[in-house]
């Protein structure tokens, strides 16, 4: 076994996923079979390699800080769940 | 003929010429959006009187004299690109209702020129998949076959082309979302070099892989829609400031004195008859056209879907961590704390396969297996992109297959994440390398269904696929088949 169901239930809190035990179930089973078929990278030597992380070479993109128009109030809150005018109310986070 | 069934080229001559307006041809498509989407599926949001509205204005805009190459021209969007005031749900039950306050930039850049926004398309949720089963809106029938797949996650932008409900559409290739089904529905489809379109407003999958792209009925078109929105944005610090060709410049009939390199490592087992039957044919009529071909070496072809099931994910994961209820998107209805309330809203909200992704890239970035997983498969990439350079060192341009076989059935794969996962092998590795690529029509599997035709270009050399793939066309008559539909 390449990963067992308490490690899944692990990575389901860290994934902020309220997962079903059945759901749980069926991932076991499916990232074991993912886990062991990207293995196989393990058989190339990368000792000696540079990471990608974008294809394309890149550096830093940098503007000058300036004032710009933005979203009204009204527009960063069109589509809260829970809108309050003080700002996106959630549940007590302090007890 | 209907005006449904013109190219994008030709409704921009036949509006100029006021042989019809932009308002009779948004309502044929508009008709014929509701004549076949019931079979289809290919929509999730039909804008029929706001169509009618622009077209209207682009009609004023061509009396006035002042048309753009697409003033008046009907579009399909993938339900990925934000448009303000028209919902934008990636095909997700967690953002069913979400109505975006901007524009993406490449929808902004068509909608300048004066495109009707005819609706948005269906897609697998948040771009993953190969099937567009992944919908939370329902899967996208091909319309060649309507029991079978168009293919994924671009299923609706593709569909949408070939069964003539829009004349163009805009998609989004990750890992071949535009490519694989714009071959399993027998459309153009044009994957740019990562950094050629600009991702601002693009609902993020793989924040390195994701590229736009167009999806036509031909190559002409392709060049039309890549030049409206190729092209330096500000607001996107990855995309390049290169200067962008002149498309249609390229073009040309005739291939002598350009180099065509078959990967060895995409001819081998496992690949479909009749695919390899209709490959194999390209590359005679290549030859015939003048071009050298020769064969090419790919070595780590064999690692890329490994390779990209590591790294799209982990950056799914951290890109999906968003999705938390609290600025946007479905929130539970369940009593609980913050971290129930997260936890149960994105439960809730996310289909199988985005939870199976978002938990793979979890597990891949988590603490202990960051080296295994996820820094490997990037050293890994490079190795990929390594196979690329070596191998433009002697040939302009790569050919191939666009998937192993043609369209599969609905279901066939679903059982199976990995076999699904498999069917983008040869379109896998262009995104990690970053660099361009074509699908375009070349021949029909012997239950008809169409075959394509995959061109792999240098980094920023749209120029040279549509070069060869213009060439192609011209001396073949696939485009023109259309489905039954």
């Amino acid at each position: 076994m390449k990963i067992s169901r308490t490690e899944v239930e692990h990575v389901a809190r860290l994934a902020r996923l309220a997962l079903d035990p059945a759901e749980l179930d069926a991932l076991t089973g499916d990232m074991d079979a993912i886990l062991a078929y990207v293995d196989q990278l393990k058989r190339l030597d990368t000792s000696a390699i540079v990471p990608t992380a974008h294809a394309v070479p890149m550096a830093n993109a940098f503007r000058p800080d300036e004032v710009r128009p933005s979203f009204t109030p009204e527009q960063a809150q069109q589509n809260a769940p829970a809108p309050d005018p003080a700002g996106f109310r959630v549940p007590r986070v302090i007890e | 003929m209907s005006l449904f069934e013109l190219t994008l080229q030709d409704l921009r001559t036949g509006l100029d010429r006021r042989e019809f307006s932009s308002a009779e041809a948004t309502r044929a498509f508009l008709d014929r959006i509701a004549a076949t989407d019931p079979q289809l599926n290919a929509f999730i949001t039909v804008c029929a009187e706001q169509a009618l509205a622009e077209a209207a204005a682009a009609d004023r805009r061509l009396a006035a004299g002042d048309a753009a190459p697409l003033t008046g021209i009907p579009l399909a969007m993938k339900d990925i690109f934000n448009t303000a005031g028209v919902r934008t749900t990636c095909a997700s039950k967690i953002l069913a209702d979400y109505v975006s306050p901007y524009d993406a930039t490449a929808f902004a850049r068509v909608k300048a020129q004066g495109a009707v926004l005819l609706g948005k398309v269906n897609m697998d949720e948040f771009a993953m998949g190969s099937s567009n089963e992944n919908s939370a809106f329902g899967a996208v029938r091909n319309p060649w076959d309507t029991a079978c797949v168009p293919g994924g996650s671009s299923g609706g932008s593709a569909a949408c082309v070939a069964a003539r409900q829009a004349p163009a559409a805009l998609g989004t290739d990750t890992g071949g979302s535009i490519r694989q089904p714009a071959a399993h529905c027998g459309v153009v489809g044009l994957k740019p070099t990562y950094g050629r379109v600009s991702r601002f407003g693009v609902i993020a999958y793989a924040s390195s892989l994701d590229q736009v792209g167009p999806v036509t009925i031909d190559v002409r078109d392709c060049a039309l829609l890549l030049q409206a929105i190729a092209g330096h944005d500000p607001l996107d610090s990855t995309s390049v400031d290169t200067p962008v060709p002149d498309y249609a410049a390229a073009l040309r009939t005739g291939l002598e004195g350009v180099r065509i390199g078959l990967p060895k490592e995409y001819f081998g087992e496992g690949l479909d008859t009749d695919v390899r039957r209709a490959v194999e044919q390209a590359v005679a009529t290549c030859r015939d056209l003048g071009a050298e071909i020769r064969e090419v070496s790919l070595p780590h072809t064999g690692y890329a879907v490994a390779c990209y099931y590591l790294i799209a994910t982990a950056e799914a994961s951290s890109n999906l961590a968003r999705y938390d209820s609290v600025r946007f998107g479905h929130r539970t209805a369940a009593a609980g704390n913050l971290i129930e309330t997260y936890s149960r809203s994105r439960d809730e909200g996310f289909g199988a396969e985005v939870k199976r992704r978002i938990m793979l890239g979890t597990y891949a970035l988590s603490s202990g297996y960051y080296d295994a997983y996820y820094l490997k498969a990037q050293k890994v990439r490079t190795l990929i992109r390594q196979d690329f350079l070596d191998a433009f060192e002697t040939v302009d341009v790569i050919l191939g297959p666009v998937a192993p076989t043609p369209a599969f059935r609905l279901n066939e794969k679903t059982a199976d994440p990995l076999q699904m996962y498999l069917s983008d092998i040869f379109t896998i590795p262009v995104n990690l390398a970053g660099t361009c690529a074509l699908s375009l029509p070349c021949g029909f599997s012997g239950s008809g269904l169409p075959i394509g035709l995959q061109l792999i270009g240098k980094p920023f050399a749209e120029s040279d696929l549509l070069h060869v793939a213009y060439a192609f066309e011209q001396a073949t008559e696939w485009h023109k088949r259309r489905a039954a539909i």
